[in-house]
């Protein structure tokens, strides 16, 4: 399969060629982020207090990390499903976030969000996470310390894989896989 | 009555939580290995030799498999014809959860309230399930479990009237509305009859069976092949985008029940479908 390579910074310019179903290698900054992170996020949003790291052109990974051994860079790290994101989503997109990785299908509302600001949803394997932590080059926590697993990391990542799930035009590979199987198999 | 010291549960515990988080049991391994080798669609059988990967790259390096090293759901059998000493059973098992989620660097997910939420920093409590059997043996068996699978369990008080077809729509609906959020392939839990909270601890315990072992009842090794056809018929395949390998299996547990009911309870797991044991 031939991949895609997407890199540092994440302009919105860059994402338009990428299409549902697309393998792709991403290098660059990301940042970490799941349930209460986001819940903490929004809400300093609507307090308009400064925010962790700059929303405009981001790629917000969800995931939660095992701890790391001594000497590695960052423990299994792989992601957690999206959908208990979905009613914050929309608002980070709003604010100009390039992309998701997650796994597991969107709301109707997330999905508008991407398409009326041209982003873009990815999927990681899930349960992929000793292989995922391969392409992390480093990490450090930058907020919500006392949350753990959940506090919100920026990570290097080197040809970190990916799948395009949700394209900037909407087209959603979860459904699109799926029936392009079945109808193949009924040929 | 043979004595037993809580400490050696403590150990059993602790040591289990490690193994089965980094190391995937064989018969999930061949089975994996098998769905591959049959995948007919390229894409699915990408995702399923990156699934391998990792397998073996978290028995090489030492680390889970997975991120979510879960809750721990913890099934004693304890022989009647013994004596724990030393303490309390219940505490020795938390310990031991405690010790093999700190020193093995595991995740820490367990929170305190489900509602107030706060993380208690040991993944202490573990879910335990305890049953006094004949014997003078301690039977302890770990079984981490993720919520991205457990999330998309169901339970159902169907009516006898709903018959066999009844419940296994239901089991093939509850899988395919789940689609990509327990990381398929997946492993289907079912509990079929007992009482409300009997059909759910079925449903996990059959998550427990290997996965070749099909149910003794030929009846119900039937139903577990054809739900397994149906649900691989879907097309949601591994990680949802699309393919023959939904599921690696299902497995089925049933107890009697009243006239008047019929519960289904399906708990799903994903391909990293973790339990291990040990006799004292
Ligand atoms: S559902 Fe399983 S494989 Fe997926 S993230 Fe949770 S524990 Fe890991």
């Amino acid at each position: 399969m031939t991949e895609k390579r997407l890199e540092y910074p994440f302009e919105k310019e860059k994402l338009k060629d990428l299409k549902a179903g697309d393998s792709v290698l991403i290098t660059g900054t990301i940042y970490t982020a799941r349930d209460e992170a986001h819940r903490r996020i929004v809400e300093m949003i609507r307090r308009g207090e400064e925010l962790p790291f700059e929303i405009k052109d981001a790629i917000i990974y969800y995931a939660g990390p095992a701890p790391a051994k001594p000497g590695q860079v960052i423990g299994p790290v792989g992601p957690t499903t999206s959908y208990r994101m979905d009613p914050y989503a929309p608002v980070l997109l709003d604010l100009g976030l390039s992309g998701m990785i997650g796994k597991g299908p969107r709301s109707r509302e997330v999905k508008d969000a991407v398409v009326r600001n041209g982003a873009v949803y990815f999927a990681a394997i899930g349960g992929a996470a000793a292989l995922i932590a391969r392409s992390v080059v480093s990490a450090e926590t930058i907020a919500f310390e006392d949350l753990g697993a959940e506090a919100v990391r920026r990570l290097q990542v080197k040809d970190f894989p990916a799948t395009v799930v949700i394209d900037p035009e909407g087209n959603d590979q979860y459904y699109l896989g799926r029936n392009e199987y079945l109808n193949k198999k009924r040929e | 009555m043979r004595e037993v010291h809580v400490n050696q549960i403590t150990e059993a515990v602790a040591k289990l939580s490690v193994e089965t988080n980094l190391f995937l049991r064989e018969d999930v391994c061949r089975r994996i290995a098998q769905c591959r080798e049959e995948e007919d669609w390229p894409v699915a059988g990408e995702i399923l030799g990156k699934i391998e990967d990792n397998i073996r790259i978290a028995r090489e390096e030492f680390v889970p498999m997975c991120q979510d090293t879960g809750m721990a759901c913890v099934f004693l059998e304890v022989g009647q014809d013994v004596h724990l000493t030393g303490g309390s059973l219940e505490d020795a098992v938390n310990e031991g959860v405690r010790k093999g989620y700190t020193e093995g660097y595991l995740r820490k997910a367990v929170v305190a309230d489900p509602i107030r939420r706060g993380n208690t920093g040991d993944n202490t409590p573990a879910h335990i399930h305890t049953e006094i059997v004949p014997g003078d043996r301690v039977k302890v068996i770990v079984a981490p479990k993720g919520f991205g699978s457990e999330n998309m369990s169901r339970i159902r008080m169907f009516p006898p009237s709903a018959g066999a077809e009844g419940v296994k729509d239901f089991i093939v609906r509850c899988v395919d509305e789940a689609g990509a959020n327990p990381c398929p392939p997946v492993v289907v839990g079912v509990g079929i009859g007992g009482t409300f909270d009997r059909a759910a601890l079925m449903a996990k315990q059959a998550l427990l069976v290997p996965l070749e072992e099909p149910h003794p009842d030929e009846y119900y090794a039937a139903m577990e092949e054809e739900l397994l056809e149906r649900i691989n018929e879907l097309g949601i395949g591994p990680q949802g985008l699309g393919g023959r390998t939904t599921a690696l299996a299902v497995k089925i547990k049933t107890f009697p029940t009243h006239m008047a009911g019929m519960p289904v309870a399906v708990n799903i797991n994903c391909h990293v479908s973790r339990h291990g044991e040990v006799i004292l």
